[in-house]
């Protein structure tokens, strides 16, 4: 109980961070003092206690969308272990119910941002459902050839048993981390996908659907986007720490650090995909992940060419 | 019967009564013509009350001989006729067109759509409001509306853009203006102080508070009938070619926060400061503003500030060149600008487009250049920025290049210049020559600015006009997003990066 008390709290504090250390990796490359590592927090703590505004045009539906994308996420998140831990909940085939709550909460926030009856809303919501439904393959994927290794469908089973890996392995599970990392890009909605920064509603992605939320209900959708981080963050650490050094100590720093810098310095230092062109980029890490699960495959079947 | 008084940029005014008054219907032949050789382009059209009703005057720009053409008209004021439309031949009339018919309720026969263009507070009808502005319409199943504005979310001005979308493709914008309508044109005649008036010029546009009152000075010196120091005019050069870097500087910024490119956009942010904190330093405002005033100025270059103006430009020129390199080398980004929001030249010359979005699109439109005043032409030979792709990127790249351009003329105009403090402070009581019409012409950073007046009897203002090039260039944004997909559309308008106040007056 206390190791999977661990596991969360670990968790938790990998959710908390990466914000953080992306904003400072940011403000570091642009020569700015920058804001402080928790402002994100403070920003929070400060939505929650402001009260709500509620449009005249939405219905429960609007109102309900905030619960159920931050119970799914919260859900999926207590499913992740951290290397040798063991998370709060597992169960066999575990992989596909994250898959589908994470789809869940997808689904509550397009109906909400299409309740809105904004334009600008219904144009956000196109976008995230489009690229949604490409990028749900690139995860799919992933998770199996993680399963494929273990022969397990668990993630807390997938990483226990992982320990025992053939370290000839060890590539592929560099590919699947950075597949994981690259989802984080586009599930975030982060550069090249999406700009979280920007102030233009007609290119926004995941921030236009948002826009009717206020007080409460902004908190509760940052958070899950907080946490939503931290289960694929999680994730691609395992992977890699699984072919170096199997232990919690390694991987919570190095889901911080690696994916707060991967992100602070792609935003720094390119500019946004022109939208046309991100479906070709999801494709692309589609493509990838089918290739890494193929070459794992063939792998596992040692066969001799 | 001679059409036109041939006039240019630096002759002084022009008596009223030598402007030819000729038959509307001699005149539209001749421009039906005239016009489409694109070396011509309208200056200003407008209509103004004369005891037997209205009389109509119209400046054309001849490119190549440095001529502006002058031409005025007065039809029978109770005719209920209307007249030719010239805008059904040749669009670049449109703004002008639809001023008049708002105003005094003129009927352009066969002008495409007359719609409301400003929405001044002495419009003619009543009934047109905001409210129930005719916005185009297509109707089909799969289409959608997608309205933006006319609050904007952000610090920037009003306007309601009105998009027709086939899913993320633009099949056409609308562009409705007139939300900052301040009346600046009867502001200009309440109080004919010279001072009071130079203080709205500079209000006009405050991203141009140099150019429009570089304007109004130029215009009024020619009512007053004085002569300027050749050294007040080397000043204002030099003080309207600071604010071309500072704004040019600034938009490369906006262009890079808008496709999300930080590193761009915190370069050229503190560049700018730089530029417009140099402004500062000379004359106490970051703008300019109390920099341009008739007849003189209260803040002669001194030794000192030469040096300051010199080392910093110097310093602005390296740092902002890198920048320059740096873009041109970065595939993220000229993926995002290339073959972005073209403005075809055909099609820029049609719709009388001015400016560095015209030098954009390879037209040569370049006041500095075509109709030189002051210190231009004969002390500073400019040679314009031009690019032909009419894109984004071209846009972008007559900015860098204008940027470093009037950095090397700032630098031209001070290295041999020695203060000899005879510059004279500002006369704001010089008599105006009486019953004339004042014209001046200058390039902004963002292209051709033009101001008229008319004098009275008694030498007093009797009307203001005005034009910021902006005038002519909403439509060329307009179609510069035609197929384009909607999440393009902040690029397109940052590359243009129009004035709303300009327009709206």
């Amino acid at each position: 109980m206390l190791v999977q008390l661990c596991n969360t709290l670990l968790m938790v504090v990998v959710a908390l961070s990466i914000t953080g250390v992306i904003n400072r990796t940011r403000a570091l490359l642009a020569g700015r003092k920058g804001i402080r590592f928790a402002q994100h927090i403070y920003n929070v703590r400060l939505l929650m206690r402001k009260g709500a505004v509620y449009s005249s045009t939405t219905s429960i539906l609007f109102r309900i969308a905030p619960c159920i994308y931050l119970g799914a996420t919260l859900m999926a998140f207590l499913f992740i272990p951290v290397a040798d831990l063991w998370p709060l909940f597992s169960f066999h085939g575990d992989i596909v119910l994250v898959a589908y709550l994470l789809a869940l909460s997808r689904m509550a926030l397009i109906l909400a941002a299409l309740d809105t009856g904004s334009s600008f809303e219904g144009m956000g919501a196109s976008r995230e459902a489009l690229y949604g439904a490409l990028v749900e393959p690139a995860l799919m994927m992933g998770l199996a050839t993680l399963a494929l290794f273990c022969g397990y469908s668990s993630f807390a089973d997938i990483f226990a048993d992982a320990q025992q890996l053939d370290m000839n392995l060890t590539v592929i599970m560099l590919l699947v981390a950075y597949v994981f990392v690259v989802i984080l890009f586009i599930e975030a909605g982060r550069v090249p996908v999406d700009d979280p920064k920007t102030h233009l509603e007609l290119t926004m992605i995941h921030e236009v659907m948002c826009l009717d939320y206020s007080g409460i209900d902004m908190a509760m959708i940052q958070i899950a986007g907080w946490l939503k981080n931290a289960i694929f963050a999680m994730i691609a650490a395992n992977a890699i720490a699984v072919a170096f050094c199997f232990h919690w100590w390694f991987a919570t720093p190095l889901a911080i650090i690696a994916t707060g810098v991967a992100v602070g310095v792609v935003e720094s230092l390119r500019a946004r995909n022109k939208l046309s062109r991100n479906v070709t980029y999801i494709l692309t890490i589609v493509a990838l992940s089918a290739l890494v699960l193929l070459i794992g495959f063939l792998l596992t079947q040692n066969i001799e060419i | 019967m001679e059409l036109y008084i041939r006039s240019n940029n630096n002759s002084s005014a022009i008596e009223l009564s030598n402007i030819p008054v000729v038959d509307y219907v001699a005149l539209y032949n001749d421009l039906k013509e005239r016009m489409t050789d694109s070396r011509y382009h309208v200056a200003h059209y407008f209509a103004t009350e004369v005891e037997s009703g209205l009389r109509f005057f119209i400046l054309i720009l001849d490119d190549q001989t440095s001529e502006v053409l002058i031409s005025s008209f007065a039809p029978d004021y109770y005719s209920e006729e209307g007249l030719a439309s010239l805008t059904a031949l040749h669009p670049q009339f449109h703004p002008f067109e639809r001023e008049m018919h708002e105003l005094y309720g003129i009927n352009f026969n066969h002008h495409p759509w007359l719609k409301p263009l400003r929405f001044s507070h002495d419009r003619r009808n009543r009934e047109s409001s905001m409210d129930n502005y005719p916005f185009y319409q297509i109707e089909g199943d799969e289409l959608h509306e997608v309205n933006v504005g006319p609050i904007h979310a952000g610090i920037i001005e009003p306007g309601a853009f009105r998009f027709i979308c086939n899913g993320e493709q633009v099949l056409h914008l609308e562009i409705a203006l007139g939300y900052q309508h301040r009346g600046v044109e009867s502001e200009m005649l309440r109080n004919q102080s010279r001072l009071r008036q130079t203080l709205l010029s500079e209000s006009i546009a405050g991203d141009s508070a140099i150019s429009h009152s570089t304007a109004y000075v130029e215009l009024i010196e020619k009512l007053g009938e004085k002569g300027i120091d050749q050294d007040l005019n080397r000043e204002r050069a030099v003080a309207i070619e600071l604010e071309r870097i500072a704004m040019h500087i600034a938009d490369t910024g906006a262009l890079a926060t808008d496709i999300g490119f930080q590193l761009y956009q915190v370069a050229c942010e503190a560049l700018r400061t730089m530029t417009i904190n140099t402004t500062q330093a000379w004359c106490g405002n970051r703008f300019g503003k109390s920099l341009i005033r008739p007849f003189g100025t209260n803040h002669p270059l001194t030794t000192e500030k030469i040096a300051m103006i010199r080392n910093n430009v110097k310093e602005i020129r390296r740092r902002y060149n890198e920048v320059r390199c740096d873009i041109l080398e970065a595939p993220t980004l000229l993926s995002r600008f290339e073959q972005c929001g073209l403005v075809p030249t055909a099609e820029m010359k049609r719709i009388g487009g001015v400016g560095m979005a015209a030098r954009s699109s390879n037209v040569r439109r370049d006041i500095r250049a075509t109709h030189p005043w002051g210190f231009y032409g004969e002390e500073l030979v400019h040679e314009p920025v031009m690019h032909d792709d009419g894109d984004v990127m071209s846009r972008l790249m007559t900015r860098m290049d204008e940027v470093l351009q009037s950095a090397t003329y700032v630098e031209q105009m001070l290295a041999n210049y020695t203060p000899t403090g005879k510059i004279p402070t500002p006369d704001y009581d010089v008599k105006l020559k009486t019953n004339a019409l004042s014209f001046s012409i200058v390039e902004g950073w963002r292209g051709e600015i033009c101001h008229v007046a008319l004098t009275n009897d008694s030498g007093d203002i009797k009307k203001y006009k005005i034009k910021d090039p902006s005038l002519h260039n909403w439509l060329g944004l307009a179609i510069a997003v035609r197929s384009e997909g909607i999440s393009d559309f902040p690029i397109n308008n940052k590359s243009f990066n129009l004035s709303y106040c300009g327009h709206d007056l």
